[in-house]
Parts: C-alpha cells; sequence; structure tokens
C-alpha cells in the first residue's frame, strides 16, 4: 500500500508505458477552504479505479479538475502528456464525464438530447443521429427514447447521463459517483454496464466501498482532501490482515472465558458479538494473527472444560480499511 | 464548428419550438402594428406631403426600439441563468466547446429570434410601399440599426444572465437600465442638462439616431458593435472565473 498524500502515486517509471492520466501534487482551493491537498497519481490505458472517500473529502474537486471544469490552485492535471488547464478542449474531446447530480435539458427528449451531445462532441449529422442510437441500446434507453428528459427517473436520468458521457468514444470515462441515489435493482445494472466498458480507462469516485472492490482494480482513498492509500483492494486488505477477527461462541462463564480469551497469547482485544437466541455467548476475538489464535484457541476452551458451539475466521473488509484510515 | 453549430441548433430550437417566443412575438407585432396605425394616422394627419423618413418612419423605428426593449430581455433572461439553476452549465462546459462557443451559440440564437421578430416587421414598409413607394435605402439603414441596437442589448441581456440563475432576476436587470436609458432619451428635464449631455453621449438610442433617419453613420456602428463586444468579454470572464470560484 502506498500512503500518504503527495506521493507520486502510480506515475508509470521510465521504460515503461506513459500514463494517460496523470495528476501531479493537486491542490484546489475554494476561498480560504483547501478541498484537496497536493494529490498526485497516475493512471494508464485501460485501467479502472475508484476514488474513495468520505463526503466532502475532495473526490469531485479532484475530478472536475481532471476533466477541465475546475482550474487547479496548485499542481497540474495531464491529459497525455497534456495540460487540461492549458488545453481544455481538447482533453474534453477525449473524457467522458457523468457528475454527481446529473441535470438534464427537460425540454428535450433523451434522443433528441443524445443527438445534441453527440454533436456537441463534434460528430457530424449522421455519425451523431448513429452514435445515440447506438448508445441508447448499449445502455438499455431504447424503450425511453421518445420521453422528455424532464419526465424520466432517478435511474433512468443516471443512465442517460452515462449514456451521454459515453457518446463520442472518449478514452477516458470520470463517473462522479455514478450509482448514487440509485435503487438496489438499478444499482446492479449500472455495474453490469461499466463492467461492459472494458476497453475504457475508468475513474470514479464513490463512497461505496463494495462498489470500488467489485469494479476496480485499485483504489485511491481519499481523507480530507490529502491521498492516504493508493492499491488494488486486495493488496490494501493484504495490508490490513491485522484487523482480521475470530468469532467465537462458547458455552461457559461470561466473565471467565473473556478473561482467559483476552489473556490468551496473541490476542489483541475481546468483544462481545451479537446476542442471539441460541446456546452460548459470541465473542468477538482480534488477534495480530488471526489464524494461528484460531487454531489454538479450540484447546484453550476444552481444557477449561467449555463447550465450544462455534469457531469461525473472519476476513478484513475494505469497511476495516476505511475506518483505519479515514477513521 | 461542429460542436457550436449543435449548440446553435439547441438554442434556436428551445426559442422557436417552446411557447415563449410565439408569445413575444405576438405581444411585439401588436404593439408595433399599433404604433405603426397611430404614427401612420399622425402623418397623414399633420405631416402629409413632408419628408417621410423624418416625420414618419423615424418615429414608428423609435417606437419599434422601445417595443425591442422590453422584448429582449423576456429573450435573453433564460440564455445563461436557465443552465445556472438547472445545473447543466457544468455538463455543457465538459463537451468540447470553447467558451467563446457557448457564448457565441447563444448570442446568436438570440439575435436570430429578435431577428426574425423584426423581419415580420417588415410586412410594414411593404404595405406603405403597396400604396405610395418610396425609397428603400433609408428604410433599410433604419433597420440596420435596429439590429445593431438588437445586438448589444442581447450582449447586455447574456452578460446579466451569466451572473445570476434567476431568470426573473437576470430579465429585471437587463430591463431596467434599458428603459431607464430610454426615458432619459427623451426626458431632459429628468436630470441636470449636463448629466444628459454626457449620457446621450453614451446611450443607446442617441447612437440610434440616425439610423432612424436612414444615415449609416460609422461611429454610431462602430459604438454598436463596440459595446456588444464589451459584454461579450465580460460575460466570458464571467464563465471563465466558474473555474477558479466553482461550486463544492
Amino acid at each position: 500500500m502506498r500512503a500518504g498524500g503527495g506521493e507520486s502515486g502510480r506515475v508509470a517509471s521510465p521504460g515503461t508505458d506513459a500514463p494517460l492520466i496523470a495528476v501531479e501534487h493537486l491542490t484546489r482551493y475554494y476561498g480560504a477552504t483547501r478541498a484537496v491537498a497536493d494529490v498526485s497519481f497516475g493512471m494508464r490505458r485501460g485501467e479502472v479505479a475508484a476514488l474513495l472517500g468520505p463526503n466532502g473529502s475532495g473526490k469531485s474537486t479532484v475530478l472536475r479538475c481532471l476533466i477541465g471544469y475546475l482550474s487547479p490552485t496548485g499542481g497540474r492535471v495531464r491529459l497525455d502528456g497534456r495540460d487540461v488547464a492549458t488545453h481544455p478542449v481538447r482533453a474534453r474531446a477525449r473524457i467522458g464525464y457523468l457528475p454527481e447530480q446529473v441535470t438534464l435539458y427537460p425540454d428535450l427528449t433523451v434522443r433528441r438530447y443524445l443527438r445534441f451531445v453527440a454533436g456537441a462532441k463534434g460528430l457530424r449529422a449522421q455519425r451523431a443521429r448513429a452514435a445515440a442510437d447506438h448508445v441508447l441500446e448499449t445502455c438499455g434507453l431504447a424503450a425511453v427514447a421518445t420521453r422528455w428528459n424532464g419526465t424520466l427517473s432517478k435511474g433512468y436520468r443516471q443512465r442517460v447521463g452515462l449514456a451521454q458521457a459515453l457518446l463520442g468514444d472518449p478514452d477516458v470515462l470520470v463517473l462522479d459517483e455514478p450509482t448514487v441515489g440509485l435503487d438496489p435493482m438499478q444499482t446492479v445494472e449500472l455495474r453490469e454496464l461499466l463492467r461492459s466498458l472494458a476497453r475504457c480507462t475508468l475513474l470514479l469516485s464513490t463512497h461505496l466501498l463494495a462498489e470500488a472492490s467489485q469494479l476496480c482494480q485499485r483504489v485511491i482513498v481519499l481523507k480530507a482532501g490529502r491521498l492516504v492509500a493508493d492499491d488494488t483492494p486486495e493488496g490494501l486488505a493484504q495490508c490490513l490482515a491485522w484487523t482480521g477477527s475470530v468469532v467465537v461462541r462458547i458455552d461457559g462463564p461470561v466473565a471467565d472465558v473473556r478473561a482467559a480469551l483476552g489473556a490468551f497469547a496473541g490476542v489483541t482485544s475481546v468483544d462481545p458479538g451479537p446476542v442471539s437466541a441460541a446456546a452460548g455467548t459470541v465473542y468477538v476475538v482480534r488477534a495480530a494473527n488471526p489464524r494461528d489464535v484460531q487454531a489454538r484457541l479450540a484447546a484453550l476452551v476444552v481444557e477449561h472444560g467449555w463447550t465450544l458451539l462455534e469457531i469461525r475466521g473472519e476476513e478484513p473488509t475494505l469497511e476495516d480499511l476505511f475506518v483505519r484510515l479515514v477513521g | 464548428m461542429v460542436p457550436f453549430a449543435a449548440l446553435l441548433r439547441k438554442e434556436l430550437r428551445s426559442y422557436f419550438g417552446g411557447s415563449l417566443w410565439y408569445l413575444v412575438a405576438a405581444a411585439f407585432l401588436a404593439y408595433t402594428g399599433f404604433y405603426l396605425h397611430s404614427d401612420l394616422v399622425y402623418f397623414l394627419t399633420f405631416g402629409f406631403g413632408m419628408n417621410i423618413m423624418e416625420n414618419f418612419w423615424q418615429l414608428v423605428f423609435f417606437d419599434v426600439r422601445l417595443v425591442l426593449i422590453l422584448s429582449i430581455p423576456l429573450l435573453t433572461m433564460r440564455l445563461l441563468a436557465e443552465e445556472h439553476r438547472l445545473g447543466t452549465l457544468e455538463l455543457l462546459l465538459t463537451y468540447p466547446l470553447s467558451d467563446q462557443a457557448v457564448v457565441a451559440a447563444k448570442f446568436f440564437a438570440c439575435l436570430a429570434a429578435v431577428a426574425a421578430l423584426l423581419l415580420a416587421t417588415t410586412t410594414y414598409p411593404a404595405l406603405v410601399y403597396a400604396v405610395q413607394p418610396f425609397a428603400v435605402g433609408p428604410v433599410a439603414a433604419g433597420y440596420l440599426g435596429l439590429v445593431l441596437l438588437s445586438a448589444t442589448c442581447i450582449a447586455y441581456g447574456l452578460f446579466v444572465s451569466s451572473l445570476t440563475g434567476s431568470q426573473v432576476l437576470a430579465g429585471f436587470l437587463t430591463v431596467m437600465p434599458l428603459f431607464l436609458l430610454w426615458l432619459l432619451s427623451w426626458n431632459e428635464a429628468a436630470v441636470g442638462a449636463d448629466t444628459v449631455t454626457v449620457l446621450r453621449a453614451l446611450s443607446l438610442f442617441d447612437h440610434f439616431q440616425s439610423f432612424s433617419v436612414g444615415v449609416i453613420e460609422l461611429r454610431d456602428v462602430f459604438y454598436f458593435v463596440f459595446l456588444t463586444a464589451v459584454f461579450w468579454w465580460g460575460t466570458l470572464r464571467v464563465l471563465e472565473a466558474r473555474q477558479w470560484r466553482g461550486r463544492r
């Protein structure tokens, strides 16, 4: 795991492919408030990454600087070697962007809106029509093609937002909280759609850990505008092996059991587990090496004459990571 | 050029595909038609046989000008204020369109909408010409003046519209100064004589004077073009400012 703001992240080393996106020491203030501080990372072609962080951590600001909508207060963003702030129109021609709040012209139908966007992205009449029809199909919008944007549900608006981002065959897709506000079914459908966009370089922001781990090869974690971690979901989980725990259900005197577990070699803490109607009491045992503790715990229970009803190891999750990094 | 054309088409469609332009056009033609009628009655009663340009068409152009300054804010107020309010500006400015192209598309779409209104009023001289032929050139010069004046008012309205997310406020802030300038152009008693001299030198309406009598003065053309460019520049600066200011 790479940790700490201001590092170079995954910017390619000399001799390898240059990064398609290079965010270099990006800093952005809103008045006196610092939203992003010295954030650096790079992305290669075809990479799928998530910007992860709680609300107000600077995710949207990073994305808006990346698409050239906002100018950085310090540092810069380069797309294929060119500074986005000094060549915004050229950069935008290669980026498809889905804002956090998808706002559409209510007085246009879905098809007409997508044709307009195709034209605004430089496609001429025939190609604009064909491209609009293609994304209507890809995003499952054919059924609502003739409906007014203003009458669409949140789920369809989000799809139209994604469809407009896909128009013009962008090299890079930048999606700001693409599944926020969707119901579970719509979320699953949208994730499937995103998975099907294999050849795009995709950077999405989210505060949903499951989304990041399901969709992305890489997770960049922001906290209060600073980059605090940048690795694969698995890599991050490995670094947090210590957060693993053993859940054990034992029938025996609670105080004695807790004392014995707490004194057990390698155990760092013992917490009460969820209360259930089943026999025995559940304890959550955290340890530096949970697998080792799990193997020796059964012997301890037998030694004291208690009854071991259940024992299982719990792998660290991204939730644990998130709490540790930004909690 | 293709992105600009796409935005221009969308803007034209929102004018001519919606109801607002038709309502404005109906009111515009009703008022200008009424003024044409009353000016014609005035001319036939008191000025028949006199110079038709100074005694009839000038009055008509002054009246059309007044109706224009009340109509144009209704057409400009939505241009950028609505984009701000809906939040569509963020997405629009992430397409490969320069800020200049966005301003140009909105400006020329509105100019086309106003030009269509003026085009409809060309039936007035056509009707008069059918009854009594007159020199067409000076009247055409008057129309050129109206187009230039409209362009300046549109550029000002677009600038005001870029400052706020409220269409009502944008409309109000566009119409009030224009109306005040019009008021001062004929009511010298409202302010001191010295102030009037200064205001007249700056006023949109005094620079329209020569056009209304069929004369094209280059300095007046330059004045309108310059003022249009100033407001256009101002709008670009406001759009550019979002990059530095932004919203969280």
